[in-house]
């Protein structure tokens, strides 16, 4: 009973931890940028849901409605403003600005909402679930439901729109897709849109099950360092596999070696996998 | 490194060895944080702007140098000792790791390197018995000194000293063969391996040489500030800064990596006093205006005089 327990929180885990990598793992595939503000995203994702629920009265699920495209709309911004114009810069300078970047964001949001934990608490709380002695609130599930239809969604995005071919293209090649007439510069900013996209929505469900925290933006985005690693980079199936992988392997840790040594188990999976494994489980070079 | 630029790291150095007979204990306060950033920034040039391999391991070997420096000192051993071990023992672990970890490239090998000192960290955490985990550890004063003044001016030579040893043996590193291998490393890589160049023991040496002497560092800051916990020796932002200033000074070169830790210091002192609130946030912004505007760090000031100097003896041999 308690290994079937201990399975189903790692899914729900998993599958958020899939959705927080899933737009991560976009931009890192497409544009060879590590975004070092993703977490920052994620975490500015669950203000937007406790403001708008706390203070305007909107419920999370409205709020994913516009949230996606108000970081959408950012991530192309500052894709365009900022990062193409050293897009072909070694990779220490793409990933320090995009570190210096969640600087200026990090203290942006300690200033506007302080390091305090906040907590978004629906009332009525929706409550919980139980079925044959397993119990799962129904807020998590709500929310892993939720992710999985957000990364189900980038997937048909990349598969199915003209877009979503044209940033493939640029992934496999970008010379022979800049040949084809693919607008490189704006293909890349659209796929940092859509990975700002992921981050915020991923935020708006996190603030369901999480308090937030400006502190909590490494965490997040250590999470997306691994499952990216697992899973293998630029893949969404990639994302949703190591999502899945290390939500139960984090899930089982913390029973054998307790919930302590949750940080030091993924980053020691990480470090194997880059050492043995680094293109991940799935991991191939055209993809989709 | 060029004979001027040797001199200019004589003069700088021989001014800061003079700052006890003008300054009072915050003006030794910042001069024992100058030479430290010196030596961060210095000791990551070698991995990084010789070797080009963008490593953020500087956090991970300063706190694995606090931690086990300030364990040896809290049990009674002498700072020297203490240095002397905990240096050693972050070479001996920096090679043997390296020679794994820098197998692997670009931004493999900087979140495996940033990996390490949240492996560290976790650890250091869970260590309770060892470390005191949360709590932190209180390292005793040392029964060298007894006034705070003359504690101050005690581990201000301290750490002058270390900078000075560092620069000594980077710079020899520069002119000798290992330095010339990163530089073909860097490079390009398959090419130094056909000339020759047994690329994975320099990379080792390389990294190994970059942990020593934060490592060494890490110790005296743990004995000066009494206190550490892993939060603070374990901030990721040990590993950014010394980026930060070999940017700002200009990759690859030595001279640069003392000047731009030396003016980083200053930025970020007053931003400190001034802006207290903002002060990462300014630092984010200085980081994006520096790589933006200023890619090659101040020696893209053509126009001054010091700059066309430093073009002259750095420019032309790098990139």
């Amino acid at each position: 009973m308690l290994a079937l327990q201990v399975l189903t929180n790692g899914l729900v885990l998993g599958c958020l931890y899939a959705c927080i990598a899933a737009g991560f793992s976009l931009v890192w595939g497409v544009l060879n940028v590590i975004n070092i503000m993703h977490g920052g995203f994620i975490v500015l994702g669950s203000y937007l849901a406790w403001v708008a629920y706390s203070r305007l009265g909107i419920d999370p699920w409205v709020t994913l409605l516009f949230a996606a495209p108000l970081f959408f709309g950012m991530g192309y911004l500052i894709q365009r403003g900022i990062l193409n114009r050293v897009i072909a810069a070694p990779v220490l300078v793409t990933l320090t600005l995009t570190f210096g970047m969640d600087l200026i964001l990090n203290n942006g949001m300690l200033m506007a909402f302080s390091a305090d934990y906040r907590k978004l608490i629906l009332s009525p709380p929706l409550g919980s679930v139980s079925l044959a002695g397993i119990v799962v609130p129904v807020d998590r599930l709500l929310a892993m439901v939720l992710a999985l239809g957000l990364t189900l969604a980038l997937y048909f995005i990349l598969r199915h729109s003209r877009v979503g071919r044209a940033i493939i293209a640029v992934r496999m090649d970008r010379d022979a897709s800049l040949l084809m007439g693919v607008d490189i510069r704006t293909i890349y900013a659209v796929a940092f849109g859509l990975g700002a996209a992921m981050a915020g929505c991923a935020g708006v469900l996190l603030a369901l099950i999480f308090p937030i925290s400006p502190l909590s933006a490494g965490a997040y985005l250590g999470k997306a360092f691994v499952v990216c690693v697992l899973g293998g980079l630029g893949s969404v199936p990639g994302a949703v596999l190591g999502g899945l992988f290390l939500g139960i392997t984090e899930s089982i840790g913390a029973v054998v070696f307790g919930p302590e040594h949750s940080v030091t188990l993924s980053f020691a999976l990480l470090i194997v996998f880059l050492i043995l494994r680094p293109q991940g489980i799935l991991g191939k070079k055209g993809y989709e | 490194m060029s004979r001027k630029s040797l001199w200019i790291i004589v003069l700088l150095l021989g001014l800061q060895s003079l700052l006890p007979l003008v300054g009072g204990a915050y003006a030794l306060r910042i001069g024992t944080f100058a030479s430290m950033y010196a030596i961060l920034a210095v000791s990551w040039n070698v991995i990084g702007g010789m070797a080009g391999y963008p490593s953020f391991a500087t956090a991970a070997f300063f706190g694995f140098g606090a931690y086990a420096g300030g364990i040896l000192l809290a049990a009674g051993a002498s700072l020297v000792s203490a240095i002397a071990a905990a240096g050693l023992m972050a070479f001996g672990a920096a090679v043997l790791f390296g020679a794994i970890l820098l197998r692997l490239k670009g931004h493999y090998f900087a979140i495996a390197s940033l990996a390490v000192a949240e492996v560290l960290r976790e650890l250091t955490n869970a260590a309770t018995d060892l470390t005191g985990g949360g709590m932190g550890l209180n390292i005793p004063l040392s029964s060298v000194v007894t006034s705070v003044e003359g504690e101050a001016r005690f581990f201000f030579y301290v750490m002058w000293a270390l900078l000075l040893v560092t620069l000594v043996v980077v710079i020899g590193i520069e002119r000798s063969k290992l330095g010339f291998g990163l530089r073909c490393i860097c490079q390009n890589e398959s090419a130094a391996d056909m000339i020759g160049v047994n690329s994975t023991l320099y990379k080792s040496l390389a990294f190994g040489f970059s942990g020593i002497f934060v490592a060494m560092a890490g110790v005296i800051y743990a004995g000066w500030s009494h206190y550490i916990e892993p939060p603070d020796v374990y901030d990721i932002l040990y590993s950014v800064k010394p980026i930060v200033m070999a940017l700002l000074g200009g990759l690859g070169s030595t001279l640069g990596a003392v000047l731009g830790a030396f003016l980083f210091l200053g930025i970020e002192e007053f931003v400190w006093r001034n802006l207290l609130d903002l002060h990462t946030g300014v630092l984010g912004l200085l980081i994006v205006v520096l790589l933006l505007f200023l890619p090659k760090g101040l020696v893209s000031f053509g126009s001054s005089w010091l700059g066309k100097r430093l073009i002259r003896q750095n420019g032309g041999s790098r990139d």
